[in-house]
């Protein structure tokens, strides 16, 4: 098995920034990435792509290509379509490539696997041609496919990033269903002062409106009572917005309200998180540099609490040159030197953040569901369920998952997880953090029978068959 | 005295009993653990077996078999009594054998069994062709099968949350995220809790699995109780492929095949690991060829809670008495005789079964 | 035929058949097989085994699992493959029609 300094999960802006920053200074380093190429979600397919429709997704996407410039280096071996599903002592990783098992080991290890969409449990949710805007950025990214009639609904600004980059392309959405009010803009007036620093976000979100105000997209702010309907497909979303119901007819509806750091990785490591008010999510407890309670294991990015992919490339600088420090290969003037301004530049690219996460604060109705709202996916439970097993004494979710099922199915709890505890928590009266989170454990995610029984080693006993 | 009985422990175990007593209209107050703690009743193979358990003790086979046979009635009560089934199936189980000789061996160990038990143990031996006719999936390496009358499978997490609403609705009081630090007997028990909940009860019984280790001695049990882990697998839902269960796979009623076991002397780790997943699949595989195909979805280890022969340990406590010690390792076959036999031990009626072999007195002479 | 789907695709690329349920599909080379498949107007790709209820992609990163499909007797995220020539593809259709 080969071993390495340093082992990154994802090639978004965190992974390739770090890699690239650590090989600078010597380290020899295994860059492992789900995707055919590097770029992560945000940059997905950057190089195949910025020539193509570069235009329609304007200068922020293209730009991921300096990055991706950055890992085509010595010390660097990038392993795509590397699905890892364990991460075990002495940081032995467990991959699935070409469908065949594979392992790399490494001294230490960078968690950069970045964000997914806060889970948006609606009713009609479930039903095919509802996707999360996310999803509808990576169709246009990496395919170029565009909904015809979609309507966006949440809150934030990756709602408008799609439908300008949608106008663009000449497909604009039918509407824009918002669920943040006017009162959530008046609280966030108090971070104004953070927003002026980051003033290049206001900026690019002013322009972004005006786009989708001049291709006459319809906003209804506000939104409450939103449902999806449709026999077997989604077909139409209800909702009511400044005191009228109303219903427009769709073929898809892409659900956003704001994205929460995949902790999978981090979790089954035994990474310490914490609830964050700000962000309404579990965040993994860092120290500057991104430093976890696990000795050898780092986290940079989104996945270390979300702030966008410039803080993501900045975080991973920083998280590397730590490294660097801790396998001898800088001394610790140098790492100060360069991360240094580093540190300035990631407080620069968070200043924004607190005007936004109250801007565009979650939406509440998907927070607290309904009792007859599906809210695990993959084993169809209910938000009633959830709320019905406190009642049956369950203070967190592992129990719950015993008697309900819920988060047992493929994702995981990827997208139940934090619904789950924010149920079990409103229900029983305890904070998030007291209710906890699923257990997480490999496989990280599925692995065939076949591909695991393949890395058995012939000798071992692993039963001796007796049940006493 | 706020309650007849406390129960350390709201684990399958304890919940049996609790259900059997509150149906003699007995008081019952339940100490459970928290959402995080080692839970048996959360990790299990969901067995309810009787072939291979007590080899050199037939009053645990008899036990075993006393329990398997009243699980249906038992289930259908609570199933009656939550309006959700507890799914069982006791249609036989196999012991799956790659080889002759292990086959022969095993045969004959059943065979006197069977004697000791007056003939009450029904199996029949399958070469390959037999039992493929029974399985069609089996693999080639499988050379045949012990296939025992007796054994069948249930869903364990539905007996636990049955028995979690049952014991609520019979009035039982369950109080959740405690952990036991005291159990004394000034006059009446006195149990302490680490957040400052103390509780008074005419009786005690400690069911706490792994946790009556450290609890056991305070009440003067030896408690000699070790963890052994099992790291199971799970598939994703398939459609029918295994008909009947074995210690090396089974099929539950939501579709995934569940494979078993490892067996690890690694203390309070209930981690899983790659060489253990990998073991335990090329094992089922090598049993069900089609499983290879079939994706692993989720994986645990749980901690068998195990005295030293394996036996359960029914033992009333001779420095605190009205202290029971109720612990054993297969918390879900036991559980119908839990639930309606061991109340009349408990209570000392003279309908009590004999347990006097699985008492800690077998434990002074070793 | 190609039915009408409620996807465009902004550019036209070299197309290979693919054999979803056994019937030909004429998909860009290499694309994702998720994004082809929705913009070739499938939007139904799998039935759930817990309740049978239709799915479709929904996070097109291989996070959620619900663009499962079946290739090679293999059920995978379609959202993690390309799309190459030959493909066969099964839509699987809840409990007890998966092929193992």
């Amino acid at each position: 098995m080969q071993r390495f300094d340093l082992a990154i999960i994802g090639a978004g802006p965190a992974g390739m920034a770090a890699a690239q920053e650590a090989a600078t200074h010597g380290l020899r380093v295994v860059l492992l990435d789900e995707q055919a190429r590097a770029g992560g979600q945000i940059y997905r397919d950057v190089d195949r792509v910025a020539d193509l429709r570069g235009d329609i997704l304007g200068p922020d996407y293209t730009d991921g290509r300096r990055l991706t410039a950055g890992i085509g280096r010595d010390g660097i071996t990038h392993v795509t379509e590397a699905v890892v599903w364990a991460i075990e002592e002495d940081f032995v990783i467990s991959f699935t490539k070409d469908g065949k098992g594979a392992q790399v080991a490494a001294d230490r290890v960078l968690l950069a696997t970045g964000a997914l969409e806060r889970p948006m449990p609606l009713p009609g949710w479930t039903l095919p041609g509802v996707m999360t805007a996310g999803a509808g950025q990576i169709l246009l990214k990496q395919s170029g496919v565009l909904a015809r009639h979609a309507v966006l609904v949440g809150s934030g600004p990756l709602l408008y990033l799609i439908a300008a980059q949608m106008v663009r392309a000449g497909t604009p959405p039918l509407a824009l269903v918002e669920t943040q009010t006017k009162a959530d803009l008046a609280r966030a007036g108090r971070h104004i002062t953070g927003a002026l620093r980051g003033w290049s976000y206001m900026l690019k979100g002013v322009k972004m409106l005006a786009e989708i105000t001049r291709a006459r997209v319809p906003r209804y702010t506000g939104a409450t009572q939103i449902t999806i309907e449709g026999e077997g497909k989604a077909e139409a979303i209800r909702f009511t917005s400044g005191g009228k119901a109303r219903r427009i007819a769709c073929d898809t509806v892409f659900l956003h309200h704001g994205v929460v750091p995949n902790t999978q990785a981090g979790r089954s490591l035994g990474v310490t998180h914490r609830w964050s008010t700000e962000q309404s999510c579990f965040v993994p407890v860092l120290d500057a540099s991104g430093g976890t309670n696990v000795p050898g294991i780092f986290i940079a990015g989104d996945g270390g609490g979300i702030a966008g992919a410039k803080a993501a490339e900045i975080a991973g600088r920083i998280a590397a040159l730590r490294v660097a420090e801790e396998a001898g290969h800088l001394t610790q003037n140098a790492r100060d030197q360069r991360a240094t301004p580093l540190l300035a530049a990631l407080a620069h690219e968070r200043a924004a953040r607190p005007f936004l996460d109250t801007a565009y604060p979650p939406c509440a109705e998907a927070l607290g569901p309904a009792d007859a709202t599906v809210i695990c996916r993959c084993e169809e439970v209910t938000a009633g369920a959830i709320r019905s097993y406190a009642g049956l004494g369950c203070l967190g979710p592992n129990q719950a998952k015993a008697f309900g099922r819920t988060g047992m199915g493929p994702c995981q709890g990827r997208y139940c997880g934090l619904t789950v505890t924010a149920l079990l928590a409103e229900t029983n009266g305890r904070t998030p953090d007291e209710t906890g989170y699923f257990r997480i454990r490999p496989p990280l995610k599925p692995v065939t029978l076949g591909e695991l029984a393949a890395m058995a080693d012939p000798d071992a006993k692993v039963s001796d068959g007796s049940d006493h | 005295m706020d309650t007849d009985y406390a129960i350390i422990g709201g684990g399958v175990v304890g919940l049996s009993v609790a259900w059997g007593l509150l149906r003699r209209g007995r008081t019952v107050t339940v100490l459970d653990g928290d959402d995080g703690s080692f839970r048996a009743s959360r990790g299990n193979f969901g067995l309810v077996w009787v072939q291979s358990k007590g080899m050199k003790q037939p009053r645990y086979a008899r036990w075993s078999q006393q329990s398997a046979a009243i699980w249906a009635d038992f289930a259908n009560e609570l199933g009656d009594a939550t309006g959700q089934n507890v799914p069982l199936e006791q249609k036989g189980g196999y012991d799956l054998h790659f080889s002759e000789e292990t086959l022969r061996a095993t045969v004959e160990q059943y065979e006197a069994l069977k004697a000791k038990l007056d003939g009450d143990y029904p199996f029949d031996v399958l070469g390959h062709n037999a039992l493929r006719k029974e399985e069609p999936h089996i693999g080639p390496k499988v050379v045949g099968a012990i296939l025992h009358h007796q054994d069948g499978h249930a869903n364990p997490l539905k007996l636990l949350q049955a028995l979690a609403a049952d014991v609520r609705r019979m009035g039982a009081r369950v109080l959740v995220g405690k952990t036991v630090t005291d159990v004394s007997k000034p006059d009446a028990f006195r149990i302490d809790c680490a957040d400052g909940t103390t509780l008074g009860a005419d009786r005690v019984i400690l069911s706490a699995g792994l946790g009556a280790a450290q609890l056991g001695p305070k009440m003067g049990f030896k408690a000699p109780i070790r963890p052994q882990r099992g790291q199971v697998l799970i598939t994703e839902k398939l459609p029918k492929l295994i008909n009947r269960p074995s210690l090396i796979a089974r099929q539950v009623d939501e579709g995934g095949i569940q494979i078993g076991a490892t067996n690890e002397e690694v203390g309070l780790d209930d981690r899983v690991t790659q060489p253990g997943l990998s073991g335990l699949a090329a094992e089922a595989i090598a049993a069900y060829p089609a499983l290879a195909k079939a994706q692993l979805v989720r994986s645990w280890g749980a901690l068998r809670v195990l005295s030293p022969d394996g036996l359960p340990i029914y033992q009333q406590s001779t420095e605190m008495p009205g202290a029971f010690l109720v612990t054993c390792h297969s918390g879900i076959t036991l559980a119908a005789a839990h639930a309606r036999f061991l109340p009349d031990w408990l209570e000392g009626t003279v309908d009590a079964p004999d347990l006097e072999v699985f008492s800690e007195a077998r434990f002074a002479v070793s | 035929m190609k039915p009408a789907s409620p996807f465009l695709e902004l550019h036209d690329c070299p197309r290979v058949t693919v054999l979803l349920d056994g019937q030909p599909l004429d998909l860009p080379e290499g694309a994702n097989l998720a994004a082809a498949l929705l913009a070739a107007g499938v939007e139904v790709f799998r039935k759930t085994p817990v309740s049978g209820a239709p799915r479709g992609p929904f996070c097109m990163m291989g996070a959620c699992f619900d663009c499962l499909v079946e290739i090679d007797g293999v059920v995978r995220q379609a959202c993690m493959v390309e799309v190459t020539a030959g493909l066969e593809v099964r839509k699987p259709d809840g409990v007890g029609d998966a092929t193992v």
